[in-house]
């Protein structure tokens, strides 16, 4: 007890650094965006009027947001289940140990030590429909390669968004499956295999079930992601290409150059903290949900 | 019963790695294996025994040489189609899957319908006593538990061949010692050849019908324990067996001129005027017997003393003297019996 007392004063100093970074970058523009979610503003965004909670339901009643919600959705499903599967094939395939693996290791993982400005530039090129290689390389199957270009089609710029985020998010995955995979006992597999389990069962009976609290945590990492995404918008498609504006996801809607509601901080700031409500919702179905069926190690 | 060799191994070889790192664990076994004998693999830390069970598992293959089981050859055959269950050290228990699911599953793989596979699972546990725990996981038993957990795994399959990777090892003493009993008992019950990996004499003296001594990769001896015991085949099997292991002293000593010569300390006896001269270095009291370790010329004797007899102390000058007849000769150069 006495000891416990005289830890506290250092308790709270060796607290103090990080308790002050949060407090600074997160706690406080929180609480400032949900007050100036309250507000509604005109087309200068000098006069805002104070409409309480109630200015909430109306954003998020609203055209442009329920748009920007179903497109982020969209993304989510377009990025998440592939990105996984992708994913975690890859990490199988690389768990083997053979000659120059590591190679192969270093490819599938350098995705991370891309930016998403990187990514975006390399796929803009890949895509663009006079130079780029991808275009060139199949528009005798995918003539909207060409013409207007997978970013310039209100059908299929969603999905050249999408081919991009997965490929950025790749690496991150790779990684952190390989390391998942690495810690499942080979006693557990040499078990199944004497017992007369094929490669396909022990995937599913004892690869998928060990790697399951990985899983679980890289695929509400990847939802929360698929959810912010922005930068490759930004960058590829801003938000269109317009009248349709099959790209403008809720960041979008909320930081983006073209964005309707781009002078209106009050509306932004409501609309931001609806993607916060959203995202922690889906993070907490995922780990409910889930967590039941996932064992965590004995 | 016939007599067929249930497993055979002919000159196995193993070989890890290649060029200057290459590593030979197993050097030219030949083993024959009786159906159900309980043959014990016994040796050091390295010597090769669990590669050598690995193979019979079809975990590795040879380098070289055959293995045949019931005979029939199996280098090439999958692990499922021998016929065979191994039991590991670590146990290698579902950690997701219920005990019941544990159990169930090599019979899962074999497309055994649910119902039966309920009704073998429930009488492999019933086997091992762990009716009460089928609905729990791993993560909630005791070490013991989850060890019968695994052997009934390998019971439910039936299989002709038990291997069994040093299974007691993560088991405190005591429970060591009972669950020793308990597979002598279950081999007895079962018309199934166990193969059993170990390091420790103990288990291998009370638990073997006969057992085999290996180093670094090479077969020293097979035997019955009393034989291994009685008439070591080579030095490294005389200091191998035996707590504490046999004195081996250098030519020159105990009346042999060329031979290394080993006496089991419970056959050296303290008489006044005995051909070995030694000083006592330590006593320990054990209670039923007493260790006397004395320093004869450079070479440690460890001699095993009954309570009452005459106890000589620290420091005292002694003289040791033995049968003939229980004196072991060794090769000095391949350290092989003499005789």
């Amino acid at each position: 007890m006495n000891r416990r007392l005289r830890d506290v004063p250092w308790a709270i100093a060796m607290l103090l650094p990080s308790l002050a970074l949060v407090a600074v970058w997160t706690v406080y523009p929180l609480m400032r965006a949900i007050q100036k979610g309250h507000f509604r503003c005109d087309v200068t965004g000098k006069k805002c009027t104070d409409q309480g909670w109630s200015r909430y339901v109306d954003v998020f009643q609203s055209d442009e947001f329920q748009h920007a919600l179903g497109v982020s959705i969209k993304l989510m499903l377009l990025t998440v289940p592939t990105g996984l599967v992708l994913g975690v094939g890859l990490a199988v395939l690389a768990d083997k140990h053979l000659r120059g693996i590591g190679i192969f290791r270093t490819i599938f993982s350098s995705t991370i030590a891309t930016s998403v400005a990187v990514a975006s530039l390399v796929w803009f090129v890949l895509l663009q429909p006079q130079i780029g290689v991808l275009a060139d390389m199949f528009s005798d199957w995918f003539p909207v390669l060409k013409n207007p270009g997978l970013l310039n089609d209100a059908g299929t710029a969603l999905l050249a968004v999408a081919l991009s985020s997965i490929w950025a998010n790749l690496g991150f995955t790779f990684i952190i499956v390989t390391a998942a995979l690495q810690s499942v006992p080979r006693d557990l597999y040499e078990s199944a295999f004497v017992d007369g389990a094929g490669s396909m069962r022990r995937f599913t009976n004892v690869t998928i079930p060990m790697i399951a609290p990985t899983l679980l945590f890289v695929g509400v990492v990847l939802t929360t992601r698929a959810l912010q995404t922005y930068g490759e918008i930004a960058l590829l498609t801003g938000g269109g290409p317009n009248p349709q504006k099959p790209t403008t996801t809720i960041p979008y809607l909320i930081y983006g150059r073209n964005s309707i509601i781009s002078t209106d901080i009050g509306t932004k700031s409501a609309a931001a903290v609806l993607l916060f409500l959203l995202s922690l919702v889906l993070a907490l179905v995922q780990f409910r949900g889930l967590e039941k069926r996932v064992h965590y190690g004995s | 019963m016939d007599c067929v060799a249930q497993v055979r191994l002919e000159h196995i070889s193993k070989t890890f790695g290649d060029g200057a790192d290459a590593v030979l664990a197993v050097d030219d076994v030949t083993l024959d294996i009786e159906h159900h004998e309980f043959m014990i693999l016994l040796g050091p830390s390295g010597c090769g025994k669990s590669t050598l069970l690995r193979m019979v598992a079809g975990l590795e293959d040879p380098s070289a040489g055959d293995v045949f089981i019931a005979d029939r050859r199996v280098n090439d055959i999958e692990p499922k189609q021998r016929d065979v269950a191994m039991v590991f050290q670590s146990y290698a228990l579902y950690p997701h899957k219920t005990v019941a699911a544990n159990i169930e599953f090599p019979l899962k793989v074999r497309g055994v319908g649910k119902a039966q596979r309920a009704t073998e699972a429930r009488a492999a546990a019933e086997v091992l006593g762990l009716e009460q725990q089928l609905k729990r996981k791993p993560g909630q038993l005791s070490g013991g538990q989850r060890q019968r957990v695994a052997l009934a795994r390998a019971i439910v399959r039936n299989p002709a061949v038990f291997l069994m990777d040093e299974p007691l090892s993560n088991l405190d003493a005591k429970l060591r010692g009972d669950t020793r009993a308990e597979l002598v008992d279950l081999h007895r019950r079962l018309d199934s050849t166990f193969i059993y990996v170990t390091h420790d004499q103990i288990e291998a003296m009370t638990m073997g019908t006969r057992v085999a001594v290996l180093n670094n990769g090479r077969l020293q001896q097979v035997g019955t324990p009393q034989d291994v015991y009685d008439r070591p085949a080579t030095a490294f099997v005389a200091q191998f067996i035996g707590t504490p292991p046999m004195n081996l002293l250098p030519p020159g000593m105990l009346g042999t001129d060329d031979v290394q010569v080993g006496i089991r300390p419970e056959h050296l006896r303290l008489v006044p005027g005995g051909q070995l001269h030694a000083t006592v270095k330590q006593v320990e009291h054990l209670g039923h017997e007493i260790l006397l370790v004395a320093d004869a010329n450079g070479a440690k004797v460890v001699a095993r003393l009954d309570p009452s007899e005459f106890v000589p102390e620290v420091g005292d000058p002694v003289a040791f003297d033995a049968d003939p007849g229980r004196l072991h000769r060794f090769s000095t150069t391949t350290g092989e019996r003499v005789s």
